[in-house]
């Protein structure tokens, strides 16, 4: 009876894999990769939300009466091209940090950062 | 490689879902784009991980917990594609039901994109252009000539071995622009619009300069102009509503842009989805460029010091 909500499940599923990925690792980049893969459970979230049976997809055409949500669709394709100019940014900063502290392991950093004060 | 398939992945499940729009654009930016720029980092920091995971019981238990209270809390959700679901009875009706006498774009995701929320979109083309900065800021480099001459000479020892994709690319990237373009201006009758549009004119131009080589990329793609092109972006996107202020509407309200308001509407859209286009691709060509360009300054400056 629960069956109908397996989508909401596989979201939680995704988002808690990024989710573990960001706590769990010291790397980075590797933190980044759990961001993008929590982001991609958001979109995934919002777009099952969006969908309805038997519709179809929000352009306007003859004889056709179902359509999609399209609201959510607007959010989360502007969302894609944020989250892509935002994780240019992360990696950006991390590329920084690599060249400032010679690592990207949190640990090393935060070793770093104590022995100079 | 992984995430490319990934990006691929999520992209097929958006048709699947009826989200053509979104699926172009996860196509682009996920299948391509992000991976290249994982690439970039990862090739520009370390290749091999050697990182102790600190307390992974700990994050296991943390994150088992919080999924299972997400899980418990979807027990109130509406059902998978229910047509009664909240969602589905407050906004989306007047969009569905009306949009096509208001605005008169078959696409209605364009036309809430571009016209009914057209704040959101201000606001996050400001982000993105904001993003560009600060990527510019964080990784741009003064170029130095001597510098110049020995990338050039790894990059045509290089490029020399990839003789058959450079010339199938090359016959290739003048219709990757012009399906940019057929992208950019078909959004309002067919998936698409200025943010898959920017996002694939960048693609060609990306390609290019991955097999060409930067500094000739350089030569053809002007790095100041193009950053005058994103703030030209986001310039257009916002002078539009200010436009429509001054003409007695509200803020991006483009029913007084014409003496029709359809005809405004239609006006409207196609000024900000060029504004869109114009600094989505540049941000993203500026974001590669810095990128390529502080790689390649890191292997001229360990070339020197040997």
């Amino acid at each position: 009876m629960f069956l109908g909500l397996y989508n909401y499940w596989i979201v939680v599923v995704l988002m808690m894999i990024g989710f573990y990925i960001v706590i769990a690792h010291g790397n980075l980049i590797k933190k980044l990769v759990g961001l993008t893969i929590f982001q991609t459970s958001v979109f995934i979230f919002y777009i099952s939300m969006a969908k309805v049976n038997g519709g179809t997809a929000p352009i306007v055409g003859d004889g056709i009466e179902i359509y999609s949500n399209p609201l959510p669709h607007v959010l989360i394709l502007t969302a894609i091209v944020v989250g892509i100019a935002t994780t240019a940014l992360g990696l950006a900063l991390t590329v920084r940090i690599k060249e400032a502290y010679g690592s990207i392991e949190e640990e090393e950093i935060q070793k770093k950062d104590n022995s100079t004060c | 490689m992984l995430s490319g398939i990934y990006g691929l992945l999520s992209a097929s499940f958006f048709v699947a879902m009826d989200a053509v729009d979104v699926a172009f654009t996860e196509a682009s930016v996920g299948a391509g784009i992000s991976t290249l720029l994982m690439f970039l980092a990862i090739t520009m920091t370390e290749r091999r991980d050697h990182s102790v995971r600190h307390k992974p019981w700990l994050a296991l238990i943390v994150v088992v917990v919080t999924g299972a209270l997400l899980i418990y809390g979807t027990l109130d959700m509406p059902y998978f594609g229910s047509a009664d679901a909240p969602i589905h009875v407050h906004v989306a009706p007047r969009y569905i039901n009306d949009s096509m006498q208001e605005i008169g774009v078959i696409n209605l995701v364009t036309s809430v994109l571009g016209s009914y929320r057209a704040f959101d979109t201000f606001g996050e083309v400001v982000v993105i252009f904001t993003a560009g900065v600060g990527v510019l800021a964080l990784l741009s480099v003064s170029r130095r000539p001597e510098n110049d001459a020995k990338i050039d000479a790894l990059n045509v020892s290089m490029h020399e071995q990839h003789l058959i994709l450079r010339i199938v690319i090359k016959i290739l990237i003048p219709f990757i622009l012009l399906f940019a373009l057929y992208v950019q201006f078909h959004g309002d009758y067919g998936p698409g619009g200025g943010f898959q549009a920017g996002v694939i004119f960048a693609a060609a131009v990306i390609l290019y300069s991955m097999l060409f080589g930067l500094s000739t990329a350089r030569r053809v793609i002007n790095q100041p102009l193009t950053q005058f092109i994103a703030a030209l972006g986001v310039l257009l996107y916002g002078s539009v509503g200010v436009v429509s202020l001054l003409n007695g509407g509200n803020f991006f309200d483009y029913n007084v842009l014409s003496d029709d308001p359809v005809a405004g509407q239609h006006l409207g859209i196609l000024l900000i989805e060029a504004g869109v286009g114009l600094t989505v691709a540049s941000v993203m060509i500026i974001i590669f460029f810095n990128f390529q360009g502080r790689k390649e300054y890191g292997q001229g400056q360990a070339k020197g010091d040997v």
